[in-house]
């Protein structure tokens, strides 16, 4: 199945000498392993879990609650210690966290006694120290511009509503050009409504800057909305990647043109049925 | 029966205002009349002080008459039925000899407030008019290099309030200035929280009497040789020891206890360890200190007084003590408001203190 991927993705690269240089891979997860000590004995939640993201690629991630998605979306966050294996983004073992990965997380995660400007230049200042501040205040009102918050840059965080807050979690995750995005359920708190306008504002942005994208998610239409594979887990403990589907819509997509896509179903089929297996 | 006549003036002075209005609501310009929140903000608190009085009130009463039968009685088992008679006569007089020395009542204390500060008039006046004696002579002393004449006269009680507050002020500041340090210092390191814990927990139930003695074996050897207000320093050091421990725990806990997803975002964001406790950590703990320093408030000027009491050093704690070995006819009722008056400030301290947290802290849900 991955190697098909590759071969989909042909045109990022050249052969040289057998190798496709540079490499396609963004991504590398190998033989991973995490292990919780318990004091009934070790708890194996990820074993033998190999994975390939390729660069510019949206893969969403779904299985049951508690399989280990959200084990495996820090572990490569480096918030999480690797057991077993390893992970390695463009062939550099993860280490550690780092803003080259940034972390959309289910809930806002915002500190609330800053403004939504403060907090998106939180991280702007740390990824861009040697721009001037004008500079890097440029770059947080871009991204908040892009998420629609035009008139709340100054407004505190927790004056924000849940939906608006998020939207100044992924302006503050894309203002950082990470090289990898990794979201964590990020819509899972909203109600459909206001669902629907994020995954919008998150591809149109992302169409743009073509960011990696990793991304947990429990709803199976978005999980085919936003994707270019849908990787499905096997529940746990020992989980690994248990099957993956490739989504051939053409971007930009519309939530309108994909649903009248033939295939559409089939893939809803597909992943429903690997589910309730 | 009051209750009501009460009720039915408020329920007319406020339907005069709202003529015609269904709910009992009417807006007055940008102020909201709302008869039950009137009621409930104004008038039931109006009718509890009234019913404390009238408690007190009878209370005082009462154990004057107990008092006075005992005094009659003892006049009459010791020296005969004349001098119980005397002695009934004497009291029912009024005359400041023979009365019975009990609880005062309200309007006795209400009394001994308009004393003390006809005091405090008479105290001040005096000490202007020493300073304008002295004005010239103390110009002459700065010139030569001698220390100015300073005036020695008795405080009022007004000026009571003051060295206590300084004292408490002086106290509180020292607890911050260790406490928070400490407690952030502690909240950040696993290690160090377990390895100071013993210590906290031991020290902080101790009595302030016992810091003040700690405090005074120290601070008495410190400053033999200077001639330093030494009470001043052993009360504002018991002080702030005896209060800091609220806010060092309550700072360490709330600096532990930083919700995990900000920490993950300051380790996604490789802010440095610095930018992680002030933009981070020390900020999202901000409630708690504060919830810390305001405990710590309230029990630095609860023992202050009993410090002062031991320490012999002025305030308000000193007052009530000199009071109470006085005797004198008013010393009961001038202990009385010496003790609504360290109620009432002890009250805005809080309120003070409250209203700095909501203004610093993010979250307003949380301080009540």
């Amino acid at each position: 199945m991955n190697t098909s991927t590759i071969e989909n993705k042909e045109s990022l690269g050249t052969y040289e000498n057998g190798i496709l240089y540079p490499s396609p891979v963004m991504l590398d997860l190998n033989d991973l392993k995490k292990v919780y000590p318990t004091p009934k004995g070790d708890y194996v939640v990820l074993e033998h879990l190999n994975l390939q993201i390729m660069k510019e690629e949206f893969v969403t991630i779904i299985g049951h609650s508690g399989c280990g998605k959200t084990t495996m979306l820090s572990m490569i966050a480096g918030l999480n210690a690797i057991s077993g294996g390893n992970i390695s983004v463009l062939g550099n073992p993860v280490k550690g966290p780092g803003p080259d990965r940034g972390v959309i997380f289910q809930a806002p995660s915002l500190m609330p006694w800053m403004t939504a400007l403060q907090n998106v230049m939180l991280g702007v200042n740390q990824v861009f120290p040697h721009a001037t501040k004008q500079q890097r205040k440029d770059i947080a009102k871009y991204y908040l511009h892009k998420v629609g918050l035009d008139g709340a840059f100054d407004k505190k965080a927790q004056e924000l509503s849940q939906g608006m807050q998020q939207r100044v979690g992924i302006a503050r995750a894309f203002a950082i050009k990470p090289q990898v995005l990794l979201l964590d359920e990020p819509f899972g708190m909203l109600d459909s409504l206001t669902r629907g306008e994020l995954q919008d504002i998150l591809i149109e942005i992302w169409n743009k800057e073509k960011i990696t994208a990793v991304m947990i998610t429990h709803d199976v239409d978005e999980a085919i909305f936003l994707a270019d594979r849908v990787v499905m887990m096997t529940s746990g403990p020992r989980a690994k990647i248990g099957d993956i589907l490739n989504i051939d819509f053409e971007r930009p997509r519309t939530r309108k043109s994909v649903l009248e896509q033939d295939d559409y179903y089939a893939y809803r089929k597909h992943l429903i049925d690997f589910l309730e297996h | 029966m009051k209750q009501s006549i009460v009720l039915t003036k408020v329920n007319d002075l406020v339907g005069s205002f709202s003529s015609g209005s269904v709910a009992g609501k009417v807006k007055l310009g940008s102020f909201k009349f709302d008869v039950k929140s009137i009621f409930r903000k104004f008038v039931i608190p109006l009718l509890s002080i009234l019913l404390f009085i009238g408690l007190w009130q009878l209370g005082s009463k009462a154990l004057f008459n107990m008092e006075a039968d005992y005094k009659i009685e003892k006049a009459l088992a010791d020296q005969g039925a004349e001098a119980a008679e005397a002695m009934k006569a004497c009291i029912a007089s009024g005359d400041i000899s023979c009365q019975p020395n009990t609880l005062p009542s309200p309007s006795q204390v209400w009394q001994s407030l308009q004393t003390l500060i006809a005091d405090h008039k008479v105290i001040s006046a005096d000490k202007d008019a020493f300073a304008e004696k002295t004005a010239a002579l103390n110009a002459k002393r700065e010139a030569e290099g001698k220390a100015p004449i300073t005036y020695t006269g008795r405080p009022s009680f007004v000026d009571q309030i003051f060295t206590s507050l300084k004292t408490v002020f002086a106290g509180f500041l020292l607890a911050l200035i260790i406490a928070v340090p400490i407690g952030i210092i502690i909240g950040l390191s696993p290690v160090l929280r377990s390895s100071f814990n013993w210590l906290i927990q031991i020290f902080k139930p101790v009595s302030p009497v016992v810091w003040l003695l700690l405090v005074f074996m120290i601070v008495k050897t410190m400053t033999k040789d200077s001639n330093s207000d030494s009470a001043f320093i052993i009360s504002f050091i018991s002080v702030g020891l005896c209060a800091m421990w609220a806010t060092l725990v309550n700072t360490a806990m709330g600096v532990a206890t930083v919700d995990k997803d900000y920490i993950n975002v300051a380790k996604v964001l490789k802010l440095k360890p610095l930018q992680k406790v002030f933009k981070v950590i020390l900020p999202s703990s901000l409630p708690l200190i504060f919830t810390g320093l305001r405990i710590t408030l309230s029990v630095a000027w609860m023992v202050l007084i009993a410090i002062e009491l031991l320490a012999q050093s002025p305030g308000l704690g000193s007052f009530v003590w000199e009071e109470f070995q006085n005797g004198a006819i008013d010393s009961n009722s001038k202990i009385i408001v010496a003790m609504f008056v360290i109620g009432i400030i002890g009250f805005l301290l809080d309120r003070l203190m409250l209203t700095i947290q909501n203004m610093v802290s993010f979250n307003k849900s949380e301080a009540i």
